[in-house]
């Protein structure tokens, strides 16, 4: 029934995994071709299966964060030195003289080749990062993830849309605020006129939020079905619980040494805060509109992105040279052929999935 | 349907009660429109329905209120929320969801109904409403009209008895009010919803009424009854109830329609108007602004194309036109706050986005749509001092003009705690504080009841006597029919009429005021008075030859 020709939109939880998928193959290798092929093909699902509204034009303004951290590494690497040293000296900047108390920190001198490279490298993969986090968000917009959130964690989710929303109307408030001091004969430039119009724009942001929360009472929202309150402690015990124990099985598990305790006690965890949201979700009367379905598409976009992740994560253990090529003595990058192969598979959801539906304008 | 008994609504840091002895019954199917002027308690009233009074806004309800029988003292507005649907004046604040789609599910996921309720609801609505072809689109991209029939479909997707609209048209183009109204009627015809709503351009909506809510005043209780019979005594009527009291026709007609087939014989009788005040000092004034072949972009999209526009001292210039039809670009230019993309803007002698702020207030002043943003300081004192010392006037000159404009606003109250009208003409004696030629007014009179417009009237009339020249964007037919020289009418970002307001409001049935339809070549109630005295002394206009 959920026909691959019909267009419709795609889970979001399918978008995300699939962008975590190459965000942690990304994380796992400073090859700055492989990073580019993932850049790429992040750029090719995106130009294939975005919708057009306003939120899915959001992978090129990641792009752009992701060179802006690309170009600010180099600027401290340039100014500042880097750690790896090396020994082809590009160029030498005038060395500022820094106080004994400051030693170790240095101002202009030598640039090597290598420290560059290796910056250049580092920064490659912040963009990588970067631009796979704008992919998820111009394929699916967050808010719409937050809300095929369990009935348990709900109102949370709506908290953290709106508060989402938060952020793009305070710009335009403050826009809107800088405009009307030129219209009071002051100045719209500098951090005074910023700072001046503090005030004002956080008095507007609390307004709206005070109007947003009255109009989502009238409508409906927080009404909760009647549950013997022992449920509802329960679940709430449940919930706590089992997080804490996730929490301290994760620090035995990271941390050095050997704690055979650990794995058991997450499990137990996990169960614990699985079943108290199954049981404070019976508090929640809320039901979901058109829910996004999880067919076969959503399968092999959240394996792709898997699989992605799983061959580096393989093939860096096994041959960690490849993927971080040497910067001290400066070799030229090569492509591995394996991991080049598995970030292909990367591009599967731009054939498999069902187009987005377009909205007639 | 909703039961008042004795009700009352004192907040806690008020001197007076908000609401007191209310008492009356609004039956089912009923459209009910509240009547008063600023202050009388209208939003209260309306909030003590959807039960955000007390609930929400705090102070103490007196009394009971009873909506399908359920007593908002014990219901919380979430548990109303399935008898009684609530839209604000501003829809943008009432959004919770991104798609047209997802708003008009939002309601209904709340209540828990099944899918398939759900699904047949929202298609439902989205032809009630007329919104099919924007389903998938996002909110922010729809326009003002769009925004609020997406909003009153998200609250009648639950199929609440009640509807509980505050100021639904106040902020919309003629046009796009119409299309709300249409709606509403719908509703009312097919669904028998009951709507209470309150609006202060009443112009637009009292035909509509069933039924009129009254209030006269803070503390007073309210009248319900028959609209005809409660208008005639209203202290707030709009321009058709005027006329007919002024010719004496009962009962009162309400709609155009019916006072047009009253003023039949009265039409062939009346002489015709006195030309309109001379478009001040005449001919050789020169022209104190200019735009010529102006381009504007904001973003991709060209707001301004080829815009031609002269301003001259004396005149008083309407802007009118749709909701993004460019309107505040245009004023925006005049004060630099956009850098033409191709085109020239003069004014004053200078290029506004090349002059620095503290020169340009000296020769344009923008009063922006909501006044607050011109305002920030504590005290009205303080915003009238601080406006001194950025025009370089001498220190007084701010709070002297503020006291002619409007005897009796403390030094000590919050700007904010200004009611509309106060904050309007205190945001207008700060700008005109630099003594700027020309005045530029983004919606003046958006939130004002009739009696602040009229202050709002003689003031600007006044500041045109004295040769500043005054623009103003405005979507108040009548407001452009009784003030300005000359009317301008935008659209898609190019000027298509521009002309002696007359000419251009008669040979436009969307920009025509409601005189123009009943009496036509007189545009306002006092041309019309000032016709109808000249009638009842027939001696005086035999004495001048018609014009």
């Amino acid at each position: 029934m959920h026909s691959r020709s019909l267009p419709r939109q795609l889970h979001p939880g399918a978008w995300w995994l699939w962008s975590l998928g190459l965000a942690a193959a990304a994380s796992r290798t400073t090859n700055p071709l492989l990073l580019l092929l993932i850049l790429a093909v992040a750029g090719f699902v995106v130009a294939a299966r975005r919708g057009d509204a306003p939120w899915s034009r959001s992978y090129a303004a990641f792009l752009r964060l992701g060179l802006l951290v690309l170009a600010a590494r180099m600027v401290f690497a340039v100014l500042l030195g880097s750690p790896v040293g090396g020994t082809h000296v590009l160029f030498t900047l005038p060395q500022v003289p820094l106080p004994a108390w400051a030693q170790g920190v240095r101002l202009g001198g030598a640039v090597t080749l290598e420290g560059v490279l290796f910056a250049l490298y580092e920064g490659l993969r912040l963009a990588a990062l970067l631009a796979c986090v704008g992919a998820a968000n111009a394929l699916a917009s967050p808010s719409r993830l937050l809300r095929s959130l369990p009935g348990a964690l709900y109102e949370a989710g709506v908290a953290a849309v709106v508060a989402l929303t938060f952020a793009p109307n305070l710009v335009a408030d403050v826009r809107r605020l800088r405009a009307a001091r030129r219209l009071r004969g002051r100045s719209d430039r500098g951090v005074r006129a910023v700072l001046s119009v503090g005030l004002p724009v956080l008095e507007g942001a609390l307004e709206r939020s005070v109007a947003l929360a009255a109009a989502m009472d009238t409508r409906g929202f927080g009404r909760t079905a009647a549950v013997p309150r022992r449920v509802v402690r329960t679940a709430g015990a449940l919930t706590l619980l089992g997080l804490l124990a996730v929490c301290a099985a994760t620090y035995g598990l990271l941390a050095a040494g050997s704690h055979p305790w650990a794995p058991p006690v997450l499990l137990a965890g996990a169960a614990a805060a699985g079943a108290g949201l199954v049981l404070g979700g019976r508090r929640s009367v809320r039901t979901r509109y058109r829910p996004d379905p999880w067919a076969l598409p959503e399968w092999l976009t959240a394996a792709s992105g898997a699989l992605v992740a799983a061959a580096l994560i393989w093939y860096s253990g096994r041959w960690p040279g490849a993927l971080t090529p040497g910067v001290v003595p400066p070799t030229a990058p090569t492509l591995p052929l394996l991991p080049a192969l598995a970030a292909l598979l990367g591009l599967l959801p731009a054939f498999v999935t069902p187009e987005p539906p377009r909205s007639t304008r | 349907m909703i039961t008042f008994e004795q009700v009352g609504v004192q907040y806690a840091d008020a001197p007076a009660p908000a609401l007191s002895g209310v008492e009356l019954t609004i039956p089912e199917g009923e459209l009910c429109l509240l009547v008063g002027p600023s202050g009388s308690g209208k939003s209260t009233l309306l909030g003590t329905v959807c039960g955000l009074v007390p609930h929400f806004t705090g102070g103490t309800l007196t009394g009971r209120v009873t909506v399908a029988g359920r007593d908002t003292r014990t219901h919380r507005p979430r548990d109303l929320a399935d008898v009684v649907g609530t839209v604000g004046q501003d829809p943008a604040a009432h959004f919770v969801t991104d798609t047209v789609e997802e708003e008009l599910a939002y309601g209904m996921e709340s209540m828990g109904l099944a899918p398939a309720v759900m699904r047949r609801r929202v298609e439902e609505m989205l032809d009630l409403l007329g919104l099919a072809e924007l389903r998938g689109r996002a909110l922010s991209s729809l326009s003002g009209g769009q925004r609020q029939r997406v909003a009153i479909g998200s609250v009648l997707t639950v199929h609440p008895k009640v509807l509980v609209l505050d100021e639904p048209t106040s902020a919309l183009d003629p046009g796009a009010a119409e299309e709300v109204l249409a709606v509403l009627q719908r509703l009312v015809h097919d669904l028998g919803t009951t709507v209470l709503l309150s609006e202060h351009r009443l112009e637009r909506v009292v035909q509509y009424a069933d039924q009129v809510l009254l209030l006269t005043g803070p503390g007073e209780p309210p009248v319900l009854g028959d609209p005809a019979a409660l208008m005639a005594r209203s202290p707030v009527r709009p321009p058709v109830v005027e006329l007919g009291l002024l010719a004496g026709w009962t009962p009162l007609p309400l709609t155009v329609r019916d006072a047009r087939r009253r003023a039949a014989p009265l039409r062939e009788q009346l002489p015709p108007p006195a030309p309109r005040l001379p478009p001040a000092p005449a001919s050789p004034a020169e022209p104190v602004a200019t735009v010529s072949r102006l381009v504007v972009s904001r973003g991709a999209v060209p707001a301004l194309r080829g815009v031609e526009l002269t301003l001259l001292p004396g005149q008083i210039t309407a802007l009118m036109g749709r909701n993004g039809a460019g309107k505040s670009t245009l004023l925006g230019t005049l004060v630099g706050l956009h850098a033409p993309a191709s085109g020239t803007v003069r004014v004053d002698g200078r290029t506004p986005h090349k002059t620095r702020p503290k020169e340009l207030i000296r020769s344009v002043g923008l009063v922006p749509q909501d006044p607050r943003d011109l305002l920030y300081a504590e005290t009205v004192a303080e915003e009238c001092a601080a406006a001194d010392r950025d025009a370089g006037a001498a220190p007084g000159t701010c709070r002297d003009l503020l006291a002619t404009l409007l005897p009796g606003v403390a030094d000590d109250r919050h700007p904010r705690d200004l009611s509309e009208g106060q904050r309007l003409t205190l945001a207008l004696a700060v700008v005109l504080t630099a003594r700027p030629p020309v005045l530029l007014l983004d919606e003046p009179t958006r939130g004002l009841d009739y009696a602040a417009k009229a202050r709002l009237v003689t003031v600007l009339r006044d500041l045109a006597a004295r040769g500043h020249a005054v623009l103003l964007a405005t979507h108040d037919v009548e407001l452009a029919a009784e003030l300005a020289h000359r009317t301008a009418v935008l659209a898609e970002g190019e000027i298509v009429a521009d002309g002696p307001t007359p000419e251009v409001v008669l040979a436009s049935p969307t920009f025509a005021p409601q005189t123009a339809k009943i009496l036509p070549p007189h545009l306002t109630v006092p041309e019309a008075a000032a016709a109808l005295a000249a009638l009842d002394q027939p001696a005086a206009p035999a004495a001048e030859p018609p014009r």
